[in-house]
């Protein structure tokens, strides 16, 4: 596309092209109004002055006969800025008066409205003189003109057009102007965010849009788009740290089974062996599914709310339900499980995944805390929930080891272990599942000092 | 039980029909969609195995076919998605048991003669009974040996549970399923314990033990003296 072809395509232009002719309209309509509003007055006023003179001279007439009128109109036609007059005789010999020519017959067309006509103010005057007469004939055949020149009006007729023109002309002549100056500041603008998301297409994710910091239309939409994009390097990063962390954390077991496998078949063959070595790699595959299922499931949590999981539930009835599918497993080991859920707290949710992650936070307790505590004071794992204004809380609270306060943000992240719990068993999933599903119901999740132990506090709003 | 397979992978699809010929099957193979689709329509089958991705044709969309013709043969959809959502969209296709792969032959096995039970008769039956071990849906009450044994709510829907499907293996997920209603891997042997209490109320004290454990695949409630 060539310059001028970008250009004439901008909104700024067609905008432009809108504004300049509703405004030229607007202007010529309103310059003409006034130029007739004024012809008007000005023609009226013509009219008045001469009535008024025929009406004084035809009171001279009356007193003092012709030569009265004469004597009069001699006086007046030369004063300064002096109507038009002349007095003729029955074969139309000029008797007195300012005019030198006017066309014959318009003397015989002595009438009642006061006509336009040209004349000549004196003999070989060349310049084109227009003026509104009227004539009036006296009873004795002499003829009387008086009219006004009119070529002041016929100026201020020429000055509007003059002046309608020009301001025409400067306006569209402006608008060009401011256009192309703001078509070419768009344009500028516009072409630096293609260039920038062209440079982000190619890869390079740190590019930024270009704020001018006017805080204008253009700020504002950089500021979003900016947004966005630190939110999709943030997210292609995190993809990035998990494709880290898979290869580690799937290939080490993959390895793990790969050697033992070979080991197996290295030696003399031994049905005993083998199948030892078969039943520890069905093992190790199935903790590898349980971690992958895990993984799944975040990414899938992460990607937005499954359909159809989502019902009306009962918080505390989730909570019960799953305290009393641990109680047993827990007096087991030792462990003691309270729970304190006595009012029904209703909320859109998925039971499967809340139960899910209180089942994750239970075994994270049972785990921890049991191989802290030892015999020293049995272990007690209290969960809870309540209402707050507009919002659920579930908590889940334990007397274990706890989280040391630097590593609680840490620990919600995707394959996090903390180093003292890397021998213990377990995906590493656990507390970022259960991260993910309150995310997902647009929650919030904080990991506590319980004084001792750990306390997890989820919040869920209700609406 | 006559199973028609549709699974397109040869090599799984073999070896499944391999294993349920040992375990007293008669599996029948199709390896796309059409063809399944094709032969389920005859309604020999007892039970229909269907993997959700095919070649051809959508394995849902053969279990919405029959169900829309009313062949109610009941159905596993086996599915590489193993999300809440996924389950939930192909209960809702008509499909009668969901398991997500890779899974245990054991669990397979367990859930296709648990659906082909599930047609016969007696499956709605009131009193329950194993043995000398007895079980009134009605007045939920139990007892073994006309002695009474007081269960938990809980205890008394595994047993339930566990009676209907008297002499098949029940899986750990299947109890987890049916009995607490959630589908996710526990990773602690929490049904076990639960197992392990209800079998102290019901074989302790009696002669023969009823509960059974299947190594590597689950559980089992059955009268051995029979």
């Amino acid at each position: 596309m060539t310059r001028l072809g970008k250009v004439v395509r901008t909104t700024a232009f067609r905008l432009s092209v809108i504004y300049i002719a509703v405004f030229s309209v607007f202007s010529v309509f309103f310059v003409l109004y006034i130029a007739y509003s004024t012809d008007v007055l000005l023609n009226g006023q013509v009219r008045d002055t001469i009535a008024a003179e025929l009406l004084g001279l035809s009171d001279q007439y009356r007193i003092g006969g012709l030569p009265a009128v004469v004597e009069t109109i001699d006086q007046r036609a030369h004063q300064p800025g002096a109507s038009l007059y002349l007095v003729t005789d029955v074969s139309g010999r000029i008797l007195a008066g300012n005019v030198a020519e006017v066309s014959s017959d318009l003397l015989n067309r002595a009438g009642v409205d006061p006509i336009a006509v040209t004349y000549r103010r004196f003999p070989g005057d060349t310049a084109k003189r227009t003026a509104m007469v009227q004539v009036v004939r006296l009873p004795s055949g002499f003829r009387i003109l008086v009219g006004r020149d009119i070529g002041e009006r016929d100026q201020f007729r020429s000055i509007v057009t003059n002046a309608l023109f020009w301001a025409l002309a400067l306006m569209i002549g402006l608008a060009a102007l401011s256009w192309v100056f703001v078509s070419r500041r768009v344009l500028k603008r516009i072409d630096s965010v293609s260039a920038t998301s062209r440079r982000i297409m190619a890869g390079d994710l740190t590019g930024r849009l270009e704020v001018a910091g006017t805080g204008d239309e253009f700020d504002r939409l950089a500021d979003g788009l900016n947004a966005m994009l630190d939110r999709i390097e943030h997210l292609l990063y995190g993809l990035k740290d998990v494709s880290d962390n898979i290869a580690h954390d799937l290939k080490t077991p993959l390895s793990r089974l790969r050697n033992r496998v070979e080991m197996a078949l290295a030696g003399p063959a031994d049905s005993n062996k083998y199948r030892a070595a078969l039943e520890a790699t069905i093992e190790e595959s199935d903790a590898l599914i349980t971690t992958f299922n895990a993984l799944l499931m975040i990414a899938r949590m992460e990607a937005g709310a499954p359909d159809g999981a989502m019902s009306e539930v009962d918080a505390s009835a989730i909570v019960r339900d799953v305290v009393e599918l641990y109680e047993p497993a827990a007096e087991e080991k030792g462990a003691e499980l309270a729970v304190a859920a006595p009012q029904p707290i209703l909320l859109t949710a998925s039971r499967e995944l809340l139960g899910q992650a209180l089942a994750n936070l239970i075994d994270n307790a049972l785990k921890h805390a049991a191989s802290a505590t030892a015999a020293s004071s049995p272990v007690k794992i209290r969960l809870a929930t309540a209402r707050d204004g507009d919002n659920l809380v579930i908590t889940v609270a334990d007397n274990g080891p706890g989280i040391a306060a630097a590593d609680r943000e840490r620990v919600l992240q995707r394959f996090v272990r903390l180093e003292k719990s890397r021998s213990a068993p377990g995906s590493g999933l656990g507390l970022s599942l259960v991260a993910a599903v309150v995310r997902l119901h647009h929650g919030t999740i904080e990991l506590g000092d319980g004084n001792p132990g750990l306390v997890v506090t989820i919040r869920l709003p209700l609406k | 039980m006559h199973i028609l397979l549709i699974e397109d992978d040869r090599e799984a699809a073999a070896y499944l029909a391999k294993a349920l010929r040992e375990a007293g099957h008669v599996p029948d193979l199709a390896a796309d969609g059409d063809t399944g689709a094709a032969m389920a329509a005859d309604g020999s089958y007892d039970v229909l195995v269907v993997d959700r991705m095919l070649p051809k044709r959508d394995g849902l969309s053969v279990i919405e076919e029959l169900r829309g013709r009313g062949d109610h043969t009941p159905a596993l959809i086996l599915s590489a998605l193993g999300q809440v959502d996924d389950r939930v969209v192909g209960l809702r296709a008509g499909g009668d048991d969901y398991l997500a792969k890779p899974y245990a032959f054991a669990e397979l096995l367990a859930r296709v003669e648990a659906l082909a039970r599930r047609q016969r008769p007696g499956a709605a039956d009131t009193l329950l009974k194993v043995g000398d071990l007895e079980l009134d849906r009605l007045s939920h009450t139990v007892t073994r040996a006309g002695k009474a044994i007081p269960l938990q709510p809980r205890e008394f829907r595994l047993l339930e549970y566990l009676m209907q499907h008297a002499g098949q293996v029940v899986t750990r997920t299947m109890l987890l399923e049916n009995v607490w209603e959630y589908h996710f891997d526990p990773q602690t042997n929490v049904i076990d314990v639960h197992i392990s209490r209800l079998r102290a109320k019901i074989d302790k004290g009696f002669g023969e033990p009823l509960l059974h454990t299947a190594r590597g695949a689950g559980y089992m409630i059955r009268d051995a003296t029979r």
